[in-house]
């Protein structure tokens, strides 16, 4: 008799790259609802529209490059990318935004460096970042919270939001306005106090902002089921919360007019909890070593801060990404574990025999 | 409870090692042949000892150990030489190997066994030496000639051994099967082996608590004996060596060396089983316990396998069924091979048969490419990252792959089990592995080659440089002799110059014989081309002069070839 030969090892455990992205879209949901809570629909047409972007374009892309279709498409990166664009678009972006900004991540970003797993930076921030610099107003647009609307105002319900987004016809008065680190950004001379006095939107809140700090929660949530699920270790997120937190604190000054914030507001303000779960996780583009994951994280950690405090921008989560993913290949370099049975860590760079 | 540690990485693959052990150690039938390898062990294949037709008996030596590092191999049943030949033997790349076959004459007829029950009283090196005759060869998988191992003139002394019962491998349940039944023989065994190594501080035997039968009856037969029982998590690949040394002691090998090397001795359970066979019995290694399992095979359980039993004879007498079968392994789902031919005999390191079913173990998945998610580098119980080392290997970037330790891969098959992407990254590595040993060798062959071609070009250069120094001499005499001959022009000193040339041409005698050969031959060719050319003018009746003329030529051709010979015959003198 004879038989088929087959390398070792000859089982395997039943997890697959598209049962991990699909993992990571439910846990984009606590999220997902606390935009749509206390933002309207937008954001839930954000994510839909640029998931349909998104597997078209990838599904275009990669019978350009004459793979297979459908294999490609089972790894739902494309559907995780665009989720992640969709989420960090302000709600009831016009479509033309969310739609150029996903063939830009799926497209440049993703398929014309080689597809799934090629990509040196992470594509949902490249997208989001060429938005920001090309449409800035419209980027920076956001949504009253539902608690702030005034009085017989409200979100436009789902179909208005769909004319909104698509017919272009703007929303009632009341309905869009600033974030709340967009409030800090322009409050010179202020100090804390008196910017909070002058801000519902932080004045009203309980932690860092109504509404943003419920959609922190919910991506705080998110990512903590996922690191129970093991879908990425706890070295990035930490590090770069961990960062955040220390460089808040010691730049705090209980609340001068110089002060950047508190601690709490710059953890539960913004992107914060979206990029240390969903965004610096993405594994392509970060360092690979939990070592470098450390520094990656704490890196990110860094010039978030460094952008919102002292930067141009109000939020830096996509730069300090995109510039982090630049070091990613460097910081691997100086970050090989210690294997077993040798005493020192070696540089990657360190020549063999051959 | 002795203190344990974790080691990094790791994975929890389905046991599956219920199945097998549902009934006791079971007997075969004798095969009708018996394909028995030369090479069942690392390091050089015996030499045959006997002739193809000879009669031999159950555990005769049929191959004497070539060498230090070699073993040797016994007629595992009673019968006739049937063959020595090439034979496909058990290896992932179906290879064939010197095999003798052995055509059973159904007697099993056993040699006369002489065992010596009093070891204590014997000396290690005579021990060792049984051992060796024995044939045993480590029987966990590598098959290392345990008698090398256990010697302890080889290495610094052994302050540790560790009998390794952790059989992590799913499936496998050979060595936990010999310890329920065989439980006192292993401990004689291991009480051998401490007589070996000078009675060492240490003595401890790994298990992972997924066998509590097997600690139940080892603990109960260590009481007081000194031989610690460790059990510990189950977790592969905790029965690897290396992994096994520091869940036990907290020390790492370190890289590149051997146990003995930080004063361990590592031997597997079954071996110390086989050798209270051979020392105290008598019996050489001939037989060992195989599990067969798997869902194509109807029944599951182990047995006594003689050494060189086709891998058919076991599926045979276990309900195999092909249609089922997804493929069948020789060893275990992580680390074992896949086999091309069922007519493939059992070694002494074969400690699994499986064949599993389609739904059991399914048809590969097309790889996707890596996406970095580091599951892989959270499961490498070496602190590896897989991930550049697939990164490497895809770029045949050499350099780096050694930069990344790619040599301390202890090929376990973690990484592979856990990537999401299905990439076969074991592969990968030993094809890296196979491209990098080749590169050196070849560097070594191309070293070699360079400096033999820049020793002859010296040599070369040497002899030019003599050559050159010795025409200078030459020109600088003559030039001397001009000018003596134009200064004084005595004829007397010519002539002592060539007087003294001739003597020194004379002074050579060999020259002077090559040269007067060389006389010899053309006199003699001349004689006969002077010889043909009268012949001819005769035949052509040509004039009586031209006759004439060419008489006289040939005789005088014919004296001096005469007195050539005659020259060259007193130099011969």
């Amino acid at each position: 008799m004879a038989f088929k030969q087959i390398t070792s090892p000859h089982t395997h455990s039943l997890q697959s790259t598209g049962k991990v992205m699909q993992m990571v879209l439910w846990c984009t949901l606590p999220g997902l609802l606390a935009l749509t809570w206390h933002f309207g629909w937008g954001s839930l047409i954000n994510v839909l529209l640029a998931t349909f972007t998104a597997v078209i374009a990838e599904a275009l892309m990669v019978t350009l490059r004459g793979r297979s279709v459908l294999f490609y498409l089972k790894d739902y990166s494309a559907v995780v990318t665009a989720v992640l664009l969709g989420l960090s678009l302000p709600p009831l972006s016009p479509w033309w935004l969310v739609v150029t900004g996903t063939l830009f991540s799926i497209v440049v970003a993703k398929q014309l460096y080689g597809g799934i797993g090629y990509n040196p930076f992470n594509p949902a921030m490249v997208g989001y970042v060429v938005l920001l610099i090309s449409f800035p107003i419209q980027m920076t647009t956001w949504i009253t919270p539902l608690a702030l609307l005034p009085e017989a105002v409200s979100h436009p319900n789902f179909i208005e939001s769909l004319n909104v987004v698509f017919a272009n016809t703007a929303p009632a008065d009341g309905v869009t306005g600033a974030t709340p680190l967009d409030s800090y950004k322009h409050s010179e001379g202020l100090t804390v106090e008196q910017i909070y006095q002058r801000d519902p939107l932080l004045s009203q809140g309980l932690l860092a902002g109504v509404g943003w700090e419920w959609v922190n929660l919910g991506f705080l949530v998110g990512g903590i089921i996922m690191l129970a699920l093991g879908l990425f270790t706890w070295h990035g997120p930490v590090a770069m919360l961990a960062t955040l937190a220390l460089l808040s604190a010691i730049f705090w000054d209980g609340g001068s007019s110089q002060s950047p914030g508190s601690p709490l507001m710059h953890l539960l303000g913004g992107a914060t909890m979206m990029g240390a779960f969903f965004i610096l996780t993405d594994p392509v583009s970060s360092a690979v070593s939990n070592r470098g994951r450390l520094i990656y994280g704490a890196l990110i950690g860094f010039l978030v801060y460094v952008i919102r405090a002292w930067g141009n921008y109000p939020d830096a989560v996509a730069f300090a990404v995109l510039l982090a993913n630049f070091a990613a290949p460097f910081i691997d370099n100086y970050t090989l574990p210690r294997t077993y049975g040798h005493t020192d860590r070696r540089r990657a760079t360190e020549k063999g025999e051959v | 409870m002795n203190k344990t540690w974790v080691t990094p990485g790791g994975i929890h693959p389905p046991e599956n090692k219920q199945q097998s052990l549902t009934l006791p150690i079971g007997e075969l039938p004798v095969p009708e042949k018996l394909v028995v390898p030369l090479s069942q062990h690392i390091g050089v294949p015996a030499t045959p000892c006997v002739a193809v037709g000879e009669q031999v008996l159950k555990g005769q030596k049929i191959a004497v150990p070539s060498g230090p590092l070699s073993a040797a191999v016994h007629a595992p049943t009673s019968g006739a030489v049937w063959a020595i030949e090439e034979r496909p033997i058990a290896h992932s790349s179906g290879m064939s190997a010197p095999c003798i076959e052995i055509v059973s004459d159904g007697r099993d007829q056993w040699i006369d066994r002489q065992g010596i029950a009093d070891f204590q009283h014997t000396s290690p090196t005579a021990l060792l030496d049984m051992i060796a005759q024995s044939g045993i060869a480590g029987m966990g998988g590598a098959g290392f000639p345990t008698a090398v191992k256990l010697d302890p003139g080889f290495r610094r002394p052994v302050d540790t051994l560790i009998v390794n019962a952790t059989e992590c491998e799913p499936y496998i349940t050979a060595d936990d099967a010999i310890i329920r039944e065989r439980t006192e023989e292993i401990i004689q065994g291991i009480h051998i082996l401490s007589h070996i190594l000078g009675n060492p501080d240490n003595i401890i035997i790994g298990i992972e608590d997924n066998k509590p039968e097997s600690i139940a009856e080892l603990e109960q037969q260590t009481e007081d004996t000194g031989i610690n029982l460790v059990s510990f998590p189950t977790k592969y690949p905790s029965g690897g060596e290396k992994q096994l040394i520091y869940i036990l002691t907290g020390k790492e090998l370190p890289s590149g060396q051997i146990p003995a090397d930080i004063g361990m001795v590592c031997v597997n359970i079954g071996t110390a089983y086989a050798i209270k066979r051979a020392v105290i019995d008598g019996e050489p290694l001939i037989s060992r316990v195989t599990t067969v399992t798997g869902e194509a095979c109807g029944i599951n359980r182990n047995y006594q396998v003689l050494i060189g039993t086709p891998v058919s004879h076991l599926l045979q007498h276990n309900q195999f069924d092909q249609q089922r079968s997804s493929r069948v392994i020789m060893g275990g789902p992580m680390m074992g091979f896949s086999l091309t031919s069922d007519q493939v005999p059992i070694v002494k390191t074969t400690n699994c048969i499986l064949a599993p079913s389609h739904s059991e173990i399914p048809a590969e998945q097309p790889a996707q490419p890596c996406i970095r998610c580091g599951m892989c580098a959270e499961a490498c119980p070496a602190s590896l990252l897989p991930q550049q080392l697939l990164w490497y290997s895809q770029a045949k970037d050499y350099e780096r792959l050694e930069a990344h330790n790619l040599f301390d891969c202890i090929e376990c098959g973690a990484c592979s089990y856990v990537c999401p992407s299905n990439i076969p990254l074991v592969q990968y590595y030993r094809n890296s592995k196979g491209e990098i040993t080749k590169a050196k060798r070849e560097k070594v062959k191309s070293d070699q080659a360079r400096e033999r071609f820049e020793f002859h070009k010296q040599r070369i250069e040497l002899a030019e440089q003599e050559k050159e120094a010795k025409r200078a001499a030459r020109r600088q005499a003559a030039q001397q002799a001009k000018a003596s001959s134009a200064g004084s022009g005595s004829a007397v000193d010519i002539i002592a110059a060539a007087k003294a040339r001739a003597s020194e041409k004379k002074a050579d005698p060999q020259q002077q014989r090559a040269k007067l050969e060389r006389s010899v031959a053309s006199a003699e060719m001349r004689l006969q081309v002077a010889q043909e050319k009268l012949d001819s003018a005769v035949a052509n009746s040509e004039s009586e002069e031209k006759i004439n003329a060419l008489k006289a030529a040939v005789t005088a051709t014919q004296q001096k070839f005469e007195q050539a010979q005659a020259r060259l015959a007193e130099q011969l003198q």
